[in-house]
């Protein structure tokens, strides 16, 4: 039991961050239907911003937080303003633009290791290795700390995405982007705007993981852009509740394998458990069917 | 006008035969074996990404799985070959069965999915493929891989060299083509093409959408199974790290660079996209990067879809002459 409960702890502490990743992606997929191959690499860039301000320029934390989650948000905007709006204007096939943010991420992460080395480091915590025991389970302060930020984080984007003009733009043209241009609405300045909110949620879960795992290198990207876009379909694709359902399930699958069966099974299971949910439930866990209309 | 395409159809036949001479006039030359080698891997990956243009370029979807086959077709081959010491034919032949099978299963369930679901379902599937053969030690030797698997033999003569290897591929390579042609063009790929633009409607027009799908992957999923075998038996030795999923989206990007459905084109960009990052390999360091950004560049160029240039080059012709007539 006690081994359970520090699982379950572990499991939602590491489903959290997965959440806060996959409103990202559920984000920009609901807007543009395109899967965002650059989100894992914000959450990297993001997490190497963290330290590069923190341990290489000796920034206190809150400020480098603010500037290198302000940072990566521009970065995901510059990449919607210069590789994708572009060809969205000439209408190629959506393949097209799923092939070109694979692109980008490529180079980015490569101009990342050109500067930084492939090597590990260690990263920049909070609270060093605090933690209080509850119901016999130890909580680290960090754990805690990420969870509660995360949940914060999350209802505020749910209050600015139901209550305010842009999240309702957001929406529109989530709905519909041509009618929603019609309207009067600048379509563009809402996507780019929805692909800075998502690359600002990925370098926040990105600097947090880091702070978790107390490591951070260039791989981290491609393994948890993999996990979250599973945690995101599973919960269905597009809806925010969803997003935080999946990334939480998945955290906790993989944590509860991890530790009951064997770590070298944890990938397997989050993958599996996804195959088995969109077999029975095709639209994900809380997606909404889609009527195809002619 | 229309003696004038009979004379341009002509003069297409006469250059891809040429195309094809050179192609297999190439291997008896003395080049390097370090050329013919490079050679050898981009006509294997001219046949995954031909395979993979049947169900993500003609029929429209998208597969983010598609090097799983490929690795499940290397794997077969292999174990039979070095634990049952059968001829590499015979585990050619298993390949393209097995991993048929594979594809069969997986998409059974998958291709009732469209879209951003079925891509990520293909790639979990992907992903656990690839962690099953890294985990399950006592069958796959997990991440030690598989050593000394046996070159295939013809006649009694065993094909060693890279540049005898090659002539193997191009056969084989010529054979796909040759078959996705003929299937392309056919009812069934037409069939595809309707799917493709519009589901509804070919499914009001009596097409039995799911079934096309379902064979058409399988079908694309043997081929690369075939490719798989042939890349394990050239390279002697294989570990899961060989069949990544960043693989999968370097061939899918093959299938759109070379234009949706168009397997010239395809062939054209597994060439460019093999051989590229080996031209660049003395700048190691900027190698991946120079590759993402010609990646980047010619999706929003799209200068290498095949058609679009044939265009481009017809409009210019037709300019320069009409300036001409003037």
């Amino acid at each position: 039991m006690e081994f359970f409960m520090q699982q379950l702890i572990n499991g939602i502490a590491l489903g959290s961050l997965y959440a806060l990743t996959a409103i990202g992606y559920s984000l920009v997929y609901a807007v543009l239907e395109l899967i965002n191959f650059t989100h894992g690499t914000m959450y990297m860039v993001g997490a190497y911003l963290f330290y590069i301000f923190v341990s290489l320029c000796g920034f206190p934390f809150v400020p480098a937080f603010l500037l290198s989650i302000f940072l990566t948000g521009c970065l995901g905007y510059m990449v919607e303003r210069y590789t994708l709006r572009p060809l969205r204007k000439k209408n190629l096939p959506k393949f097209t633009a799923l092939i070109c943010t694979i692109g980008v991420s490529i180079v980015i992460q490569n101009v990342m290791l050109l500067f930084l080395g492939s090597e590990t480091r260690q990263y920049p915590t909070l609270f060093d290795g605090k933690y209080i025991t509850v119901a016999s389970a130890n909580i680290s302060y960090i754990q805690l700390f990420v969870i509660v930020m995360s949940v914060l984080l999350m209802a505020a984007l749910t209050l600015f995405i139901r209550n305010s003009r842009m999240g309702m733009a957001m929406r529109a043209t989530a709905q519909n982007a041509q009618a929603t241009e019609l309207m009067g609405i600048p379509v563009d300045r809402v996507v780019g705007l929805t692909f800075f909110f998502g690359a600002v949620l990925a370098a926040v879960s990105g600097i947090f993981a880091c702070m978790i795992f107390r490591s951070v290198n260039l791989s981290i990207g491609a393994v948890t852009g993999n996990k979250t876009f599973a945690a995101t379909v599973l919960g269905g694709i597009g809806e925010l509740s969803g997003a935080v359902l999946g990334g939480l399930l998945i955290g906790i699958v993989e944590t509860m394998t991890a530790g009951y069966i064997s770590s070298s099974m944890r990938d397997i299971a989050a993958f599996v458990v996804l195959v088995a949910v969109l077999i029975c439930r095709p639209c994900g866990l809380l997606g909404k069917p889609v009527r195809k209309k002619v | 006008m229309k003696n004038k395409n009979v004379l341009t159809k002509k003069y297409h036949t006469i250059f891809l035969w040429c195309i094809l001479a050179a192609l297999f006039i190439f291997p008896a030359l003395d080049f390097s074996q370090y050329v013919y080698r490079i050679c050898v891997i981009s006509v294997l990956y001219a046949i995954l990404a031909m395979s993979l243009n049947l169900i993500s370029g003609v029929a429209g979807q998208i597969s983010l799985g598609h090097i799983a086959y490929y690795g499940i077709g290397a794997y077969t081959s292999a174990l039979l070959c070095v634990n049952f010491g059968v001829s590499v034919w015979v585990g050619i032949l298993a390949a393209f069965l097995v991993s048929m099978i594979f594809g069969l299963l997986i998409a059974l369930p998958t291709l009732k999915l469209s879209g951003g679901y079925l891509a990520i379902l293909t790639m979990s599937f992907a992903e656990i493929i690839r962690l099953i053969l890294l985990n399950w030690t006592s069958v796959t030797r997990g991440p030690m891989g598989i050593l000394n698997i046996p070159k295939p033999q013809l006649f009694g003569y065993r094909i060693r060299s890279s540049s005898a290897y090659l002539w193997l591929v191009l056969v084989i390579a010529v054979l796909v083509y040759v078959v996705l042609h003929n299937l392309i063009h056919s009812r069934f790929g037409r069939n595809l093409k309707a799917i493709r633009d519009d589901e509804i409607s070919s499914e009001a027009m009596g097409i039995h959408v799911y079934r096309h799908k379902v064979i058409a992957f399988v079908i694309s999923t043997g081929i690369a199974g075939v490719a798989g075998a042939l890349y394990a038996s050239y390279m002697e030795f294989i570990d899961p790290t060989s069949f990544i999923s960043d693989e999968s989206t370097v061939i899918l990007s093959m299938v759109v660079l070379g234009g949706m459905g168009n397997m010239k084109g395809s062939i054209l960009a597994a060439f460019l996209l093999t051989v590229l990052p080996e031209a660049l390999r003395s700048f190691s360091n900027y190698r991946m990067l120079v590759y993402g950004v010609v990646l980047v560049v010619m999706m929003m160029l799209k200068i290498t879809d095949w058609s679009a240039l044939k265009r481009a080059f017809k409009a210019a012709v037709t300019l320069k002459k009409e300036r001409g007539d003037e």
